[in-house]
C-alpha cells in the first residue's frame, strides 16, 4: 500500500474526500476601540469619534473565536478564513489577524450602522462557500449587542450555539459547553452551524516574528458589498453625566456605611 | 396593537427575568401584553400579577434557539404583536436576533428604559455611552438588560391558552446541564446585590468573610479577573471585560483596584462601595461610598453591622 499522502494525491475521489474531512472554518474579526480609549462623539453625536483613536481586534473574537479556530485547524488540518465588514481602516487588525495564524481574509468594503447589515453580508458571502463552522466573539466592545452571529445563523439556516467556552470536533460532529441562564449546557451539533466564543475557548496568542512576516503576504481579498438596507438607526450619542465625588466612611465604623445605605441610597 | 413578551419559568413560575420583561411591556402602553411561555407552567405563572392578560403556553420543553425563534414568530403573528420584547439574558440573546432577522425588522438588544415611540435607549462601549437608536420597521424586537426595570406590581389575572406551532426540527442535542450556583443565590447577571473580591484578599482560602457578607446581604459573589484566572475563583463568577456585564443595585468591591477593564463590566451599577488599603486606588473615583481600610478588618464588621439591622 502507498504511503498515505500520495494515496491522497493520486487519486482524484480520494483528494476531495480529504478535503471533506479537513476542517474548513470562518472566523467573524470586527475591529474595536482599545479599553482604554477616550469615547467621544462627533456628527450631531450620531458618530463616534475614530480620531486619535487605537484600534484593536475585538478581544472576544481574537482571544476566544479565532485562537480556538486556529487550534482545531493545527490538530486536524483544514483552513481558517477570517471575514469582516468595514472599509481599509480594518486592514491592521486583519493583518493581526492573520499574523496569529489565520490562512487567509475576506472584508467586505462597507460601513454598516447595524448588526443586522453586518450579518446579511456576511451571510451573502457565505452562503455558497460550505464553511464548517463560522466563528465570532460573543460580543463586540463598542455596540455591545450579541447579536452578528446569532443573525448569520438565521440568514443561513444553521443551528447557533451561543456562548461557548469548548469546543471538540470528532468528524462532523461537534460537541460544545456553553454558558446558559444559570449554568453550563453540554451541547452536539451534526453538521455546519455558527457559534459566539466566550472566556474559556483559549487562551490569548501573542503572535511571534514569523507571523508577523508571513501575514504581510497571506491574502487579504477585499470583495463589493451586496445590497442590504439597515432596519435601525442611532439618532443619538450620550456620554452619561460625571459621577459625584466619592464619600469617604471610616474604616472603624462600618456602621456608618450601612447607615448611608439604608437612609441615602435607600438601597438596603 | 399588542406587545408580545418571550418568558421562561422555574418550577411552573415566571423567572424574576421574566416578570421583568413583563412589567418592562405592560408600561410601554402600547397594547395588551401576551405571554409566550415554553415549558412547565403553573396556573398563570405568576404574570397576571405584572400585567399580562393572555399567556400562550406551549407545553413542550425546547432549548434550540432556532425551534424557539420559529415559536416567537408564530406566537407574534397570533397575538398581532407590534413589539417583542426578550430578557437580555443569554437564552434571550440568542433567540431575539433571529426572530428578528426571520421577520426582516428592527432589533435593539440591551434595552435599558422605557421607549420614547419607537426610538429605544441602550448601553454602548461598555457602559462608557448610551446610544438611542430608532427602529425604521413597523414591527420591533427588543431586548432587556436584566435588573435594569425591576418589578412593577399590577392588578389583573392572566387567561392562558395552550399554544401549538411547527417549530422545524430540533438540531443542537443537549447532553447535560450543570448549574453554577449550589447555594440558591440569584444568578449574577440577576442579582440586585453583589459582593465582589480581588486580589487584595490574598488566596482563595480568604473568601469566607466575602462570602459572609454576601450571605447577610443576599447578595451573590463576585470576582475580578485575576482571581479568576489564577483559580482562586470560578471563572463564571469573573465580572469585567471579557467577563460578565452586571448591573445590580448594589456592588461592593472589596479588593479590587478597579482598572478600566474591571469597571466595563460594573459601572452600570446603580452603587458602587469600594473597599481598599490603597488611597489611589482608581476604583475611588467610580465609587459612591468607599472606605480606605484593610478588608480583613472592615469585612467582618460589615457583616456585623448589617446582621444588626
Amino acid at each position: 500500500m502507498p504511503p498515505l499522502y500520495s494515496y491522497l494525491c493520486n487519486s482524484e475521489k480520494c483528494v476531495s474526500d480529504y478535503q471533506l474531512l479537513s476542517m474548513k472554518l470562518l472566523v467573524c474579526i470586527s475591529k474595536a476601540p482599545d479599553t482604554t480609549s477616550r469615547i467621544a462623539f462627533t456628527d450631531g453625536d450620531k458618530r463616534f469619534d475614530e480620531s486619535g483613536v487605537q484600534f484593536i481586534v475585538n478581544p472576544y473574537d481574537e482571544w476566544y473565536a479565532l485562537v480556538r479556530a486556529i487550534e482545531l485547524v493545527e490538530a486536524q488540518g483544514g483552513s481558517v478564513t477570517t471575514i469582516t465588514v468595514g472599509d481599509a481602516t480594518c486592514d491592521p487588525i486583519i493583518r493581526k489577524a492573520l499574523a496569529i495564524g489565520a490562512s487567509d481574509a475576506v472584508r467586505i468594503d462597507a460601513n454598516p450602522t447595524d448588526s443586522s447589515q453586518v450579518a446579511r453580508l456576511i451571510s451573502n458571502y457565505a452562503n455558497d462557500k460550505s464553511y464548517d463552522i463560522i466563528f465570532a466573539g460573543k460580543e463586540a466592545i463598542d455596540y455591545n449587542s450579541s447579536a452578528v452571529p446569532a443573525m448569520i445563523a438565521e440568514c443561513m439556516d444553521l443551528p447557533y450555539v451561543a456562548l461557548a467556552t469548548s469546543i471538540d470536533v470528532d468528524g462532523d460532529v461537534s460537541t460544545l459547553n456553553c454558558e446558559s441562564t444559570g449554568g453550563t449546557n453540554n451541547v452536539s451539533v451534526n453538521g455546519a452551524f455558527v457559534l459566539s466564543a466566550t472566556k474559556g475557548m483559549s487562551e490569548q496568542r501573542i503572535p511571534n516574528m514569523r507571523g508577523i512576516m508571513s501575514a504581510r503576504t497571506k491574502p487579504l481579498t477585499v470583495v463589493e458589498a451586496s445590497e442590504v438596507i439597515a432596519t435601525t438607526e442611532v439618532s443619538k450619542f450620550t456620554l452619561p453625566p460625571a459621577k459625584g465625588d466619592c464619600v469617604m466612611v471610616e474604616a472603624d465604623n462600618a456602621a456608618d456605611l450601612v447607615r448611608l445605605l439604608r437612609e441615602e441610597a435607600k438601597i438596603i | 396593537m399588542s406587545v408580545l413578551v418571550y418568558i421562561q419559568t422555574q418550577d411552573g413560575k415566571a423567572t424574576k427575568a421574566g416578570l421583568e420583561v413583563a412589567s418592562f411591556a405592560k408600561n410601554m402602553n402600547v397594547g395588551d401584553v401576551t405571554a409566550l411561555v415554553p415549558g412547565t407552567l403553573s396556573g398563570d405563572g405568576g404574570l397576571g400579577s405584572v400585567g399580562v392578560s393572555k399567556v400562550l403556553h406551549f407545553s413542550e420543553g425546547v432549548t434550540d434557539n432556532a425551534q424557539l425563534s420559529k415559536l416567537t414568530q408564530a406566537a407574534a403573528q397570533s397575538a398581532d404583536a407590534s413589539t417583542i420584547v426578550f430578557s437580555g439574558n443569554n437564552d434571550g440573546n440568542s433567540i431575539a436576533p433571529r426572530v428578528a432577522i426571520a421577520m426582516n425588522v428592527g432589533y435593539v438588544s440591551g434595552v435599558t428604559r422605557l421607549p420614547e415611540g419607537k426610538t429605544f435607549t441602550r448601553s454602548v462601549f461598555s457602559g462608557k455611552a448610551t446610544a438611542a437608536v430608532n427602529v425604521m420597521s413597523d414591527v420591533c424586537v427588543i431586548s432587556i438588560t436584566p435588573n435594569s426595570y425591576g418589578i412593577k406590581s399590577d392588578t389583573g389575572e392572566a387567561s392562558v391558552e395552550t399554544f401549538s406551532a411547527d417549530i422545524g426540527v430540533q438540531r443542537i442535542v443537549l447532553n447535560g446541564f450543570t448549574p453554577t450556583s449550589s447555594d440558591g443565590s440569584v444568578p449574577l447577571p440577576e442579582a440586585e446585590r453583589v459582593v465582589s473580591a480581588g486580589r487584595g484578599l490574598k488566596g482563595p482560602e480568604n473568601w469566607g468573610i466575602v462570602e459572609d457578607l454576601a450571605r447577610a446581604l443576599g447578595a451573590t459573589t463576585a470576582c475580578s479577573r485575576p482571581v479568576g484566572d489564577m483559580g482562586w475563583r470560578p471563572h463564571h463568577e469573573h465580572v469585567g471585560q471579557t467577563g460578565l456585564t452586571i448591573r445590580p443595585d448594589l456592588y461592593i468591591a472589596c479588593g479590587i483596584s478597579g482598572a478600566i477593564q474591571h469597571l466595563a463590566g460594573v459601572n452600570q451599577s446603580k452603587v458602587i462601595v469600594v473597599i481598599n488599603t490603597d488611597p489611589e486606588a482608581p476604583f475611588f473615583k467610580a465609587a459612591d461610598y468607599g472606605i480606605i481600610g484593610d478588608v480583613f478588618e472592615v469585612l467582618p464588621k460589615l457583616t456585623e453591622a448589617i446582621k444588626s439591622l
